[in-house]
C-alpha cells in the first residue's frame, strides 16, 4: 500500500470546518459538500456565468475593463489576506497599457497562524478562484497567472491542479477563452514551508525560484513584480469573491456587509471553542454571534481574550470583544486588526505569558534574517518572554519588551517585524498584570494550561 | 555540507520518470526562467529519494541552468527540506498557538514518547523522525501532523496516533 492510501482516512473531510449549516448567507462556501468541487458541479451552481457576462456571452455586450473595475470598486471588496486594501483600487493601479508581459498572482500561501479558510476554498470550490482570477486578468489585460499554494497542503495543490486541467479542457482557460479574444493561462505552484512567503514580495522571489526574502518597496509589484514585470497580487478569498460581485452587482455585495466593509468574510475560528472551523458571515456580524456559531467557549468556560485577525494581530480582552462587530473598521478602532480573519479564542485557563511565548518563538523562527531589527529583535523578544514565563524575568524586562517592540515597528523592509512586535504590545497593553505577576512571584496567575 | 566540495560525490543521472515530472513543472514558466521550478523539483527529489544529496543539487543546478549555490540556498531556506537525514517516515506535529490550545504540544510529546525519541530525533530502526512544525494552515483541525511533507492528518487523538504508527510500521509499500 502506498502512503496516500494508508493515510487517507486521517485526512480532514471538511465536514467540521466547511460543510455545516452555521454560515450566514454564504457566497463562497454556499452549497458545498466535498464531492461537488468539479467543473460540472460548479457550473450547476451558476459557476462561470460571471465570466460569460464579462466576455459578452450572455446576450449583452461584453463589459469593458473599466466597467469591471468600477463594479469591484463599488462593491467595497477589500483584500482578504490581511491588509484589507480596496481591491478595485489595487486593480486600477495596474498599468494596463504596458506593452509586454504582465502577471496575475494569487496568494494562497496561507500560513498566518489561525487561518485555514483558503485551503477549504481551493479544495472544495477551486473553480471559483479560477473564475475570479480570469475576470481579474480580463480587467487588467493580463494573460498569465500563478496561484502560489502553501507547501504543507499538498493535497489542496493537487486538487487545484485537477481543477485547472478541467477548466483548460472546457475552454475557460487558455487561448481565446470561450471563443472570445481574451486569452489567459493559469498555473499552480507551491512553496515548501516558509511563513515569510505569504508576504507578497517574498512570494514573488519564491516564485522566481529564490529564497523568500521580501523586496524593498517601492517599486511596488504593480510596476515591478514577477520577473520585473507589472504584477497584481490578491488573496485567494479576494478572487473567490469576484464572481458573486459580477453576477449580483457591486451594490448588492456592499449591502451584504456594512459601509466600507462590503460582502461576506470567512472567519477561521480556532482554540477554545466547541466547534473550531470556518464560518462565512457578513462583515459586521457581532463577535458574540460568531462565537455562538462556533458553539461557544469549550466546556462552558469563560472567554478571556481573542486574537481577532491571525497571530500578528494584537490581542483583545473579552470585555472589548463581546461588544465588537467583525469588520475591518470596528476591529481597527478597538486597537487590533481583522487581518486574515483568523479568530484565535482563549478561555480563562490560559496564561497570556505562555501564549505569547509560543508566538514570539514562531516569529523568531520565521524571520528571514534580512533586516537587523527583525532578525535580532525577534530573538530578543522571544528570549525575554521565555525567561519571564520560566520565572527568570527581571522587573526591567517590562519596559525593555516594550522598547524592543517599538524599535522593530516600522524599521524593517516587510511587515514581519511589525507582526512580531504587535502581539507583544497588545499583550502588555491588556494583560500587563499577568506579566508582572510572573516576574514578581515566579509563578503563573492561572492554574492550568491544557 | 557545501555541495561544491563534497569529496565523495558521484554524478547523478535523473531517471526518465523524474525528468518528466520536472518537465511538467518547467512548462509553467517562461523558457528563460527555469529557476522558477527549483522548489518543485527539489521537493520531487526529496519525495523520491527521502533526502536531497549534494549530487542531486548539482545535477539539478545543471538541469535548471542555475548556480549550485543558488539551489543550495533555496534548499536550506525552506523549512520542509530535510537538511539532515530523516527516517523513512518524517512526522511533523504542529505546535503553533492555535494547535497548542488544542493539545498540539501534548500530541508532539505523545508521539515522541510512543516512539522513544526526543523531539527532532529518529528511531534506532530508522523508521520514524519526529519534529515540531510551524503553522500548516489547518488550525481548525488541531491536533494536526504532517507525514512525509505531503500527507496531512487531522484531529489526531492518541488512539488515532497509536493506530497510524502501527500501520506505518507494518507498511511494506513505498514511503
Amino acid at each position: 500500500m502506498n502512503l496516500e492510501q494508508l493515510l487517507h482516512k486521517y485526512q480532514a473531510s471538511g465536514v467540521e470546518t466547511c460543510f455545516h449549516d452555521r454560515h450566514i448567507n454564504p457566497q463562497i462556501y454556499a452549497g458545498l459538500n466535498g464531492q461537488n468541487w468539479s467543473l460540472q458541479d460548479y457550473k450547476a451552481r451558476g459557476g462561470y456565468q460571471a465570466l460569460r457576462t464579462v466576455l459578452g456571452l450572455n446576450g449583452a455586450p461584453a463589459l469593458t475593463q473599466d466597467e469591471v473595475i468600477a463594479i469591484v470598486k463599488e462593491s467595497g471588496l477589500r483584500g482578504r489576506g490581511g491588509a484589507g486594501f480596496p481591491t478595485g483600487l489595487k486593480w486600477s493601479f495596474m498599468p494596463r497599457q504596458f506593452f509586454g508581459q504582465k502577471y496575475l498572482v494569487c496568494n494562497s500561501d496561507e500560513g498566518e497562524p489561525g487561518t485555514c479558510k483558503d485551503r477549504d476554498i481551493l479544495e472544495f470550490n477551486p473553480h471559483i478562484v479560477i473564475e475570479g482570477m480570469a475576470i481579474a486578468a480580463y480587467a487588467m489585460g493580463i494573460s498569465v497567472g500563478y496561484n502560489y499554494i502553501h507547501g504543507e497542503i499538498f493535497k489542496t495543490y493537487q486538487r487545484f491542479e485537477a481543477a485547472l486541467a478541467q477548466a483548460r479542457a472546457a475552454g475557460y482557460l487558455g487561448d481565446q477563452i470561450l471563443g472570445s479574444n481574451f486569452s489567459f493561462e493559469l498555473h499552480a505552484t507551491h512553496g515548501f514551508g516558509a511563513y515569510i512567503c505569504g508576504e507578497e514580495t517574498a512570494l514573488l522571489e519564491s516564485l522566481e525560484g529564490k529564497k523568500g526574502q521580501p523586496r524593498f518597496k517601492p517599486p511596488f509589484p504593480a510596476s515591478f513584480g514577477v520577473y520585473g514585470k507589472p504584477t497584481t497580487i490578491n488573496n485567494t478569498e479576494t478572487f473567490a469573491a469576484v464572481p458573486w460581485i459580477i453576477r449580483h452587482g457591486g451594490a448588492a455585495y456592499l449591502a451584504c456587509g456594512k459601509p466600507n466593509n462590503g460582502g461576506t468574510k470567512i472567519f477561521s475560528v480556532s482554540g477554545d471553542v466547541e466547534r473550531p472551523g470556518n464560518y462565512e458571515v457578513p462583515l459586521g456580524t457581532p463577535f458574540a454571534k460568531l462565537l455562538e456559531l462556533a458553539g461557544g467557549i469549550r466546556g462552558g468556560r469563560a472567554l478571556k481574550a481573542v486574537i481577532p485577525g491571525g497571530s500578528s494581530a494584537p490581542v483583545l480582552p473579552a470585555t472589548i470583544m463581546m461588544d465588537i462587530t467583525m469588520d475591518y473598521d470596528a476591529i481597527a478602532k478597538a486597537g487590533s486588526m481583522l487581518g486574515s480573519g483568523a479568530v484565535i479564542v482563549l478561555d480563562d485557563t490560559r496564561c497570556m505569558v505562555k501564549s505569547l511565548q509560543r508566538l514570539s518563538a514562531f516569529y523568531m523562527h520565521e524571520s528571514c534574517g534580512q533586516c537587523t531589527p527583525c532578525r535580532e529583535g525577534t530573538g530578543w523578544l522571544s528570549r525575554m518572554v521565555d525567561r519571564i514565563e520560566t520565572g527568570q524575568g527581571r522587573p526591567s524586562d517590562m519596559d525593555l519588551l516594550d522598547n524592543v517592540a517599538e524599535n522593530i515597528m516600522g524599521r524593517t523592509i516587510c511587515a514581519l517585524g511589525d507582526a512580531a512586535a504587535m502581539p507583544v504590545r497588545g499583550m502588555l497593553k491588556h494583560f500587563r498584570p499577568e506579566f508582572e505577576h510572573h516576574i514578581t512571584h515566579k509563578t503563573c496567575l492561572v492554574s492550568s494550561y491544557v | 555540507m557545501n555541495p561544491a566540495h563534497s569529496p565523495t560525490m558521484e554524478a547523478v543521472e535523473f531517471s526518465e520518470a523524474t525528468l518528466q515530472r520536472f518537465a511538467r513543472e518547467l512548462a509553467k514558466y517562461p523558457a528563460e526562467q527555469k529557476q522558477s521550478a527549483v522548489i518543485a523539483c527539489l521537493s520531487i527529489l526529496q519525495e523520491e529519494n527521502g533526502q536531497v544529496l549534494p549530487a542531486h543539487e548539482q545535477a539539478l543546478a545543471r538541469h535548471l541552468d542555475m548556480p549550485v549555490m543558488a539551489v543550495h540556498e533555496v534548499f536550506t531556506f525552506y523549512n520542509m527540506f530535510n537538511v539532515k537525514p530523516v527516517g523513512r517516515y518524517k512526522i511533523n506535529v504542529c505546535t503553533n498557538l492555535p494547535c497548542q490550545l488544542r493539545a498540539g504540544q501534548q500530541t508532539l510529546q505523545y508521539v515522541c514518547k510512543k516512539l522513544g525519541v526526543n523531539v527532532g530525533g529518529t528511531t534506532t530502526d530508522g523508521l520514524f523522525t519526529v519534529q515540531p512544525g510551524e503553522c500548516m494552515g489547518a488550525c481548525a483541525d488541531a491536533p494536526v501532523l504532517l507525514v512525509n511533507d505531503r500527507h496531512m492528518c487531522s484531529f489526531m487523538s492518541t488512539d488515532k496516533i497509536d493506530q497510524m504508527i502501527e500501520e506505518l510500521r507494518a507498511n511494506k509499500g513505498p514511503a
